[in-house]
């Protein structure tokens, strides 16, 4: 890995004779109008943001929650400097419906975007406010003041005898009221005036994680909990027909057993008293099953046959197709996938006094409050869900649907709190699914070369079936016996698209069609996986681009750089292939491959390029990926090495995707309900990673947690194009079509 | 039914009534209240629930708690603390090596008994004994540079 932190001057030496101009335009994110930036829109007040307190300490809150990204320490850099005192004065809350600001939910890499983004307005003005507050005390002008990790002092030798010309926030705290409106209008500081912003700080996190210490919901114990576990119906649509509730209550340690309509749980004293619990309930109850999926082998033939809703989301150039030199057209696919939380989703819920509280490691509090108001008929202002860290998700995994699991069953537990967690079959057979998807494209050329004309048309599901408006989106609520229904499928707009996610390619093409054929029916339950439909848009069409390329007898990152006008996008993509030693002529074929990919995530976020390096085995068809070499442009960066860690995993996540990930369905089951049979990457198999950050301490954080997903995922693809000859535009890349067909 | 087991848990030992074939990873995380090892999947194939027992790797998820009678049990809360981590911990600490951070007690519990059986080993020696240790965040480079660090620091 290398990181550096490139200045104008170092990135063009590194870069030698590839110079590139960067723009040095101020922070676009100024309050502009009516708006105020980032998430203070929604959220006005300055204290629901930070609290100056007496005892030394600053209370900042936040909507955003820490999925293992490493938000919280951002966060807190971001505030100490604005409020210029040392981070360990911060004392954090994050995503407490009774506490925090409501930021909706933890995803599109957004958080820094806009969770950081009002945080730092926040905090510059509670500044300005204590400065104003200070010069009024101390008799002194606003401007001769200033601060050194909280302590105010007039900075022009004009201290007394009495020692008057000084004090603190902590001092000032009882006197500053920072209950008012956010006006945003102080400005945040410039780049180099920050001391931790910018710079690598270690989680605040990890140490407690590699140490035992308490750091996840599932470590969480409270006087008198129970546990629960919850039995599923074995299919979708199962039908209960009959269950011996007597048979599970004679087991040892059974507090309750619950049943409501299909849904089944039992709680006990003890952990394994409950397991023991949900495999009696198996055994007890009896349950008339049709087949309710589709057809697993047919899978894509079957979606695209459904209805869909057409959304042509970008149009470009005249009615009548060009005349072409050579055209070329092609068809991608890309199966279930599942989130594979490492830890199953967990949640603890307690019934006391008519209120309800749940601990979760939900990616919204606010939105999964709902959601459990409507699911258990309650008043929202009666529920609390206060955030507690879970195993990481990379979407919308089980996390919001335990919560409700454990209200469930704490209703039925008179006031004593229940800690249920899914077990591995529950994880698998029941988390919504990033969505398969089939994507089309069609490209002509011109005799020059160039792209002349190009359609993307993406049949996809929904990607996100979130908590919302409409709806009860919680699995739990559709098996009570007055079930409540899942909310209409939702496409989130463009320009950051949800299934059409980056469908809309970032290259200069004259002429473009691309269609969003959304199919609102869902066959198998489908949600929000990292990166979304980017992932897949992604790898269509820069392999696309690759077999353009080759028909134009041109460079792959040569062709790319032709049909791009974007200058960042030109710089990360030209990082990527110094720092691989990108060569126009390797040799193809070898079985040894090299292939590139690239986008701007989302068309919006942080600009990714990567260099994967593969080899192929002749007999076995076996992929695999001996590196990887990374540019990244996030603009401006918090903490490096949070940006790096998010990079390296996005790519070393995204390469067990593309190799190794399907989720297995019969016509009746899910059959993936274990690591036996949704095997995922393993040490012996990850590549080397480098990973190049492109600092841009001017321009404003662009998301970048998802950057790497889609051209990662591309350039397998090329690189087994390039080594063996053959072109697989089948999601995952299974080895089965490279045995013996190449060399 | 229940027995009276006792356990020796990072050199103290404890007398439980339990049922004999419970897991031992809920003894250690309910009883115990021992927040190190983790449920992952409960049939020993991820490695979230890793502890020493007599200095070798074992699941805890699927080992029954009557077996540890006798014999030393090590979670990672025996290794080290934050103030006085192991060297595998603080390697662990130095390369930021975690995203979610849920694997990782299984990662540091391996990779403490690799070096100790090993205390040299190469990059294959250390991607051979992680082999069976599932991380999702894609953290694997940063525990391989870890592991390798924490050898380096131990051979000092």
């Amino acid at each position: 890995m290398i990181t550096l932190p490139l200045t104008r001057r170092r990135f063009g030496q590194a870069l030698g004779a590839l110079t590139v101009a960067f723009s040095l335009t101020p922070p676009v994110c100024a309050a502009t109008g009516a708006g105020l930036p980032g998430s203070l829109a929604g959220n006005r007040m300055l204290d629901a943001w930070l609290r100056i307190n007496s005892d030394g300490t600053v209370t900042v809150c936040t909507g955003k929650v820490e999925l293992g990204q490493g938000i919280l320490t951002a966060l807190e850099q971001i505030a100490a400097d604005e409020l210029d005192i040392a981070p360990e004065r911060i004392k954090l809350i994050s995503g407490d419906t009774a506490q925090t600001p409501d930021e909706g939910f933890t995803s599109g890499s957004q958080s820094i975007e806009y969770g950081g983004t009002a945080l730092r307005y926040a905090c510059a003005e509670a500044r300005d406010i204590l400065l104003k507050l200070a010069a009024k005390k101390l008799g002194t002008a606003y401007d001769k003041l200033t601060i050194a990790d909280g302590t105010i002092t007039a900075a022009d030798g004009t201290i007394t005898a009495q020692g008057g010309q000084k004090t603190t926030y902590w001092k000032l705290a009882a006197e500053v009221d920072l209950h008012r409106e956010a006006s945003a209008g102080v400005p945040p500081k410039p780049p180099e005036q920050h001391r931790l912003v910018g710079k690598s700080r270690p989680r605040i996190d990890i140490p407690a994680k590699v140490t035992g210490g308490a750091a996840y919901v599932q470590d969480i114990r409270l006087p008198g909990m129970l546990f629960g576990r919850i039995s599923r119906p074995p299919s979708y649509r199962a039908e209960l027909v009959s269950f011996d509730e007597e048979r599970v209550r004679k087991l040892p340690g059974i507090a309750a057993v619950v049943r409501d309509g299909r849904f089944l749980g039992v709680v006990a004293q003890r952990e394994e008293q409950a397991i023991a619990g949900r495999d009696e309930i198996s055994r007890a109850a009896t349950w008339r099953e049709t087949p309710s999926l589709p057809p697993p082998d047919d899978i894509y033939a079957y979606l695209t046959s459904l209805p869909t809703e057409d959304h042509l989301i970008s149009s470009k150039g005249g009615d009548a197709p060009p005349a072409a030199h050579l055209s070329l057209a092609a068809k991608h696919t890309r199966p279930y996938t599942a989130h594979a939380s490492i830890g199953p989703s967990c949640a603890i819920a307690q019934f006391a006094d008519g209120q309800l509280t749940i601990w979760t490691h939900s990616q919204g509090v606010f939105p999964l409050r709902r959601d459990l108001a409507k699911a258990l008929d309650m008043d929202e202002v009666k529920i609390r869900c206060i955030h507690a860290q879970g195993s990481g998700c990379y979407g919308h995994n089980g996390a919001d649907d335990v919560a409700l699991d454990a209200a469930l069953l704490a209703r039925a537990s008179n006031g004593r709190p229940v800690k249920v967690q899914w077990m591995r079959d529950d994880e698998f057979g029941w988390e919504p699914y990033g969505p398969a998807m089939s994507v089309e494209l069609r490209a002509s050329l011109d005799e020059a070369g160039m792209v002349i004309d190009w359609t993307h048309d993406v049949w996809t599901n929904t990607h996100t079936t979130r908590p919302q408006k409409d709806g009860c989106n919680l699995l739990a609520a559709w098996h009570l016996a007055q079930p409540k229904l899942p909310g209409k499928p939702e496409i989130i707009p463009q320009p950051a698209g949800g299934g059409d996610r980056n469908a809309i390619p970032l290259y200069d093409f004259p002429r473009q069609r691309v269609t969003h054929r959304f199919i609102p029916q869902m066959p198998i339950r489908v949600s929000a996986l990292r990166a979304l439909g980017a992932y897949a848009n992604i790898f269509a069409i820069e392999t696309f681009m690759d077999d353009l390329a080759k028909a134009a007898k041109t460079d792959s990152i040569e062709f790319r750089i032709r049909h791009l006008s974007d200058p960042r996008a030109i710089a990360v993509i030209k990082a990527a292939a110094t720092y691989s030693g990108w060569q126009s002529d390797m040799p193809a074929g070898t079985g040894k491959g090299r292939g590139f990919g690239f986008a701007k995530y989302k068309n919006l976020s942080a600009y990714l390029a990567v260099v994967v390096d593969v080899e192929v085995d002749r007999q076995t068809g076996r992929v695999r990926v001996t590196r990887a070499t990374a540019a990244i442009d996030a603009g401006q960066v918090i903490n490096p090495n949070g940006l790096v860690n998010q990079t390296e995993g996005g790519i070393i996540q995204a390469v067990s995707w593309t190799l190794k990930e399907q989720v297995r369905f019969t016509s009746e089951h899910i059959t993936s309900r274990d690591w036996s049979r949704y095997p995922i990457i393993t040490f012996p198999e990850v590549p080397e990673i480098r990973v190049t950050v492109l600092d841009r301490p001017n321009e404003r954080s662009l998301g970048a947690g998802e950057a790497a997903q889609g051209p990662t995922a591309a350039a397998i693809g090329n690189a087994i194009a390039h080594g063996t000859g053959i072109r697989l535009r089948d999601l995952p890349l299974m080895p089965d079509r490279l045995k013996g067909a190449f060399g | 039914m229940t027995d009276v087991i006792e356990l020796t848990v990072n050199g103290r030992t404890h007398q439980l009534d339990i049922a004999p074939d419970t897991p031992l990873l809920y003894v250690l995380r309910n009883d115990l209240e021992l927040n190190g090892a983790k449920f992952g999947c409960g049939l020993a194939q991820c490695g979230a629930c890793t502890v020493l027992v007599d200095g070798k790797p074992v699941r805890s998820c699927a080992y029954p708690v009557d077996a540890v009678q006798g014999r030393a049990v090590t979670t990672i809360e025996g290794l080290g603390t934050i103030e006085n981590p192991h060297p595998v911990q603080k390697a662990f600490i130095e390369e930021q090596a975690a995203q979610c951070g849920y694997c990782i007690n299984g990662m540091v519990m391996t990779a403490a008994a690799l070096l100790k059986r090993n205390p040299h080993p190469d990059d294959i020696a250390i991607r051979q004994a992680l082999a069976g240790n599932l991380c999702r965040c894609g953290t694997h480079a940063r525990i391989l540079r870890a592991v390798g660090r924490a050898a380096r620091e131990m051979a000092r």
